[in-house]
């Protein structure tokens, strides 16, 4: 497969889980905010602007809706859900022959439902419904991607995009979340509940990774902080887990690298091996003892390492080291 | 479609049956359909100049035009005599260049040639294929003859049209395609292939084989993936692209892997930075280094558009005889040449009768259309010939032959048309029976370029 279709595959499905993700948690602190006293809302989307890697101090100049409609409508700002959208459909677009029609079509869709949203009058804003669509429409994608495309060397290129960008998005939530609402050691004693005024904030927590319902099938709803930690660091199972993004990234650079196998690979190989030891391995006491954000800015360190691995191993490696015997 | 004494043609006559048996309901239904299947399939081209809305559907006539077995052979074998000698000439005039020594045909002519390409001299290219894809416009005279109206030797578009509109076609009109005898077109991109194949540098066995693009910009990107998907072939970038030590590569997933012969659908002067404009970003630096060391087959050769050229195109039924010894079956169109003065003044004179063309443009871009121009026009035209007469041709506005198109409002009323067959040309000649036939939808309008409201129609060639 040409590397640039690969590229454009990988970055079509990033932007799309970003789009995903970046909707997600809006929609949770919209929800979240209409039952909180007004002055709390810059702590709030300070934390979602610290959460979506964006400069906190934008929070202070600006009053939540106008933030809102910037982190959702504006083109201008490439973090948007809009622009992440527009950078989803500009990918697919290059390759519009390599994916399936049925995958173009959704997409193309999404974008113009989007840019549709995005022009309307601000004074019949209904954010809530552009988020669903959004979410819905990433949500169709994948399904028609899974049952429409074959699941060759392109598809796995979608699937590393969209588990490298899950797992580095999931890995932002839970450490801006436990550095306001748990810094303190009680907090994250074994067993210790979520303090109660906060209740609905960790709820929120797990409802930005879809993790609230499946959360409760295995703990109940009794939250307890370090429960919600394991559940969303360790999961083996839950889809929307760091664990269960690492093993997805590693199953899809495997089935690469054997399809092509070549020396270039052994190095993206490891690091996505011991991403996965470490999240396959690890114990949530473990993690807390050491410091829950020490371990979640080294799993984040290592995502980009094996993002940088992918473009050495199969998208921009050196010329030398290529040359065909 | 009316023969002189306002009688129908026979083969339209089954055609015409039918279709006037059709409520126009059921006739708009069809068309309807037709457009449906068009859109879905993505059939678009981009009009240049415009900053919204530039992808159009290409429009698309329901209409088949006909022609018969007889006719077909003697463009068969018109068209591949025509390609043959213009091989020749290609060959010849970036070799030893008998033809001009002979004074058949000017130098100065071939040397103030704007795609003239002096790099190419003494160059080998694979079994002379020069030309390999060919997209010849005719036009058929008041004599019911056809006679050509330009060559396209560079790198011709609209072959997707002719396939799709096949296929359509077929889904709306099935039973007729049965009963005319219709002659199948479905097999061009297996015959492009095979073409493509033979020409690997030094015949090498299973040759990569890939279609380079300008891009997803391209106003005929669509056609270009179209092909590549039916040939089952790469579909690359010049960024796809590199060259090392003289051979080109492509970047994969799986390493560098060698590419043998480039269908390149980008015109010479982007192909390379390093040989032709530099401020290319479409292209691959040394790309034409690779292709001069014999290391890489390019479809069509660089500097074939020497031959198309509209004033050599006046030439080339003498370079027909030259090199062929035969009287050249298919006529050309007048064509007065600017250089000399008679023809000069007589065509200045004139401005307002004749159809007035730059030499090195197409797709109806640079012309002037006398009878249908303003004054003004004229005058800008008087003064760009004056200053550089070399750059101009003129003709006489050809009544261009019409054909029954289905109009709005249910009605069939008749239009221009024009035809462009596809030749393939590598270890054999071959032309699928079938060509792109363009309509001008406008009524009245002699402009059949999709770019200015052109359309086309599915192209009917009977089995004897």
């Amino acid at each position: 497969m040409l590397s640039r279709v690969a590229d454009s595959l990988y970055w079509t499905s990033r932007y799309l889980e970003r789009a995903e993700n970046t909707a997600r948690l809006i929609g949770v602190h919209i929800n979240l905010e209409l039952e909180q006293p007004r002055d709390a809302s810059f702590g709030r989307w300070a934390r979602v602007l610290g959460s979506l890697g964006l400069d906190k101090e934008t929070a202070r100049d600006l009053d939540s809706a106008s933030l809102r409609s910037e982190l959702c409508y504006d083109l201008a700002n490439r973090a948007s859900v809009v622009a992440s959208i527009r950078l989803a459909r500009d990918n697919a677009r290059q390759v519009r022959e390599q994916i399936s029609s049925e995958m173009w079509e959704q997409l193309n869709r999404l974008y113009h439902q989007v840019q549709v949203s995005s022009e309307h009058d601000p004074a019949s804003d209904d954010p809530v419904a552009f988020l669903d669509t959004i979410k819905e429409g990433a949500h169709l994608f994948q399904g028609v991607t899974d049952s429409t495309m074959n699941h060759g060397e392109g598809w796995h290129f979608i699937q590393l995009g969209r588990f490298i960008e899950r797992a580095a998005c999931i890995a932002s939530f839970v450490d801006v979340h436990f550095e306001h609402y748990a810094s303190d050691e009680a907090a994250l004693r074994p067993g210790a509940g979520a303090d109660a005024a906060d209740y609905l904030e960790w709820i929120g927590l797990l409802k930005s990774a879809t993790a609230f319902e499946a959360y409760c099938k295995v703990y109940t709803a009794s939250i307890e902080t370090g429960r919600v930690a394991e559940f969303l660091i360790l999961d083996g199972t839950f889809p929307h887990s760091i664990r269960f993004s690492a093993d997805m990234v590693h199953s899809a650079l495997s089935a690469i690298s054997d399809a092509s196998p070549s020396r270039r690979s052994t190095s993206v190989m490891r690091r996505s091996g011991r991403l996965q030891a470490l999240l396959g391995f690890s114990q949530v006491d473990e993690i807390i003892e050491g410091g829950i954000h020490h371990m979640l800015e080294d799993v984040g360190r290592q995502l980009a390492q094996i993002h940088s691995g992918i473009y050495q191993a199969f998208l921009s490696y050196p010329i030398e080291t290529a040359i065909e015997a | 479609m009316f023969q002189p004494n306002a009688e129908v043609r026979p083969p339209y006559q089954e055609l015409l049956a039918l279709v006037s048996s059709l409520p126009p309901e059921e006739l708009r239904r069809r068309k309807q359909a037709a457009d449906q299947s068009f859109l879905h399939q993505g059939i678009t081209f981009t009009v240049y100049g415009k900053t919204e809305g530039t992808e159009r559907i290409f429009p698309h006539d329901l209409i088949p035009r006909i022609i018969t077995a007889a006719e077909w052979k003697r463009l068969e074998s018109g068209l591949t005599q025509r390609i043959t000698a213009l091989n020749e000439f290609l060959r010849d005039i970036y070799h030893e260049q008998r033809i001009l020594n002979d004074k058949v045909v000017p130098r100065e002519l071939i040397y103030s040639c704007p795609h003239y390409r002096r790099e190419m001299r003494g160059v080998t290219v694979p079994r002379n294929a020069y030309v390999t894809v060919v997209g010849t416009d005719l036009v058929r005279l008041p004599s019911g003859e056809f006679a050509v109206l330009e060559d396209n030797l560079r790198v011709p578009s609209g072959v997707s049209y002719m396939l799709t509109s096949r296929q359509v076609m077929k889904r709306v009109f099935p039973s007729l395609i049965r009963l005319c005898n219709v002659q199948p077109i479905d097999h061009y991109a297996r015959v492009l292939l095979e073409t493509l194949r033979s020409l690997a540098p030094g015949g090498r066995p299973d040759p990569t084989i890939v279609l380079m693009t300008p891009g997803v910009f391209n106003s005929a990107y669509f056609e270009h993936s179209f092909l590549a998907r039916q040939m089952g072939i790469e579909l690359v970038e010049g960024r796809d692209l590199l060259v090392h030590g003289n051979f080109v590569y492509m970047r994969t997933t799986a390493g560098l892997r060698r590419v043998d012969v480039i269908y390149r659908r980008v015109d010479d002067d982007f192909i390379d930075p390093l040989a032709f404009r530099r401020d290319t970003i479409l292209g691959v630096p040394g790309l034409f280094n690779a292709f001069r060391a014999g290391n890489v087959a390019l479809a069509n050769a660089v500097g074939t558009g020497v031959a198309d050229d509209k004033a050599v195109y006046a030439y080339v039924p003498k370079i027909i005889r030259y090199y062929l010894n035969e009287e050249p079956i298919l006529p050309n169109v007048e064509t007065y040449l600017l250089d000399d003065v008679a023809s000069r003044s007589h065509v200045l004179a004139n401005l307002d009768k004749l159809v007035v063309k730059a030499v090195g443009e197409s797709g109806g871009y640079g012309m002037l259309i006398g009878p249908h121009s303003t004054e003004a026009e004229r005058r800008k035209f008087h003064g760009l010939i004056i200053n550089n007469p070399r750059n101009y041709i003129a003709q006489p506005t050809l009544s261009l032959s019409r054909a029954p198109c289905f109009v709005e409002h249910g009605l069939i009323e008749p239009r221009h048309v024009d035809l462009r067959p596809y030749i393939l040309h590598g270890a054999r000649t071959t032309i699928v029976p079938g060509g792109l036939t363009r309509v001008a939808l406008r009524k009245g309008s002699l402009v059949v370029n999709s770019s200015q409201g052109g359309g086309s129609k599915d192209t009917w060639v009977l089995a004897e």
